[in-house]
């Protein structure tokens, strides 16, 4: 499933908007989550589930093809915790 | 921020759009993708990234009252591999070489 599959369900669903207007209205969407999440904040979709932005400490790490130790800055990393509603309805 | 301050945020500043249809193609967007998901198919939102659904084979696990061990059947679970662009708009690094 690609975008082009998302906005032609919608286009489908809602009666009334072009394929343009849906188009627009999908871009939107995930345009919003996008910057939303860039500024650090949480996106809870409830039925489906979280994205949550973690911080990371900074740590040493090694290499382990030549056991150098390295430095890994601290950064920020985007995960996704499904609901137990889209948990259940994969399993189901 | 929640689905219904997503419908607002996107409402706001849509003015040819009722939030009825904003809320409407939200609704429809994530349905879309849960039902994808259900049926196994894996979804890519360019800029965002891409779901799949994993298999998590059988094993034996303990329950950590009691000790007791059980079973813990084999079951789908789904799994997010974050996009490239939003990674590094995320993260704040410079994207990797490579």
């Amino acid at each position: 499933m690609t975008k082009a599959d998302i906005i032609e369900q919608v286009y489908e669903n809602l009666g009334g908007l072009s394929k343009k207007e849906s188009a627009e209205i999908v871009e939107k969407v995930f345009e919003t989550i996008k910057t939303t999440l860039e500024r650090g904040e949480k996106i809870k979709i409830s039925g489906f589930g979280n994205f949550v932005v973690r911080e990371k400490k900074e740590r040493t790490g090694r290499n382990p093809q030549t056991g150098e130790e390295i430095r890994i800055l601290p950064r920020k990393v985007l995960t996704f915790k499904p609901s137990q509603v889209l948990k259940n309805a994969i399993n189901g | 921020m929640t689905k219904s301050d997503l419908v607002e945020a996107i409402a706001a500043t849509s003015p040819d759009r009722t939030k009825k249809d904003v809320e409407g193609a939200v609704n429809t967007i994530f349905r879309a993708m849960c039902d994808a998901l259900v049926r196994g198919e894996r979804i890519e939102i360019r800029g965002l990234g891409s779901f799949r659904v994993k298999e998590r084979v059988e094993r034996v696990g303990r329950n950590p009252k009691t000790g007791e061990m059980v079973r813990i059947p084999t079951r789908r679970v789904p799994h997010f591999i974050v996009g490239k662009a939003l990674r590094a708009r995320v993260e704040n690094v410079e994207p990797e070489v490579g």
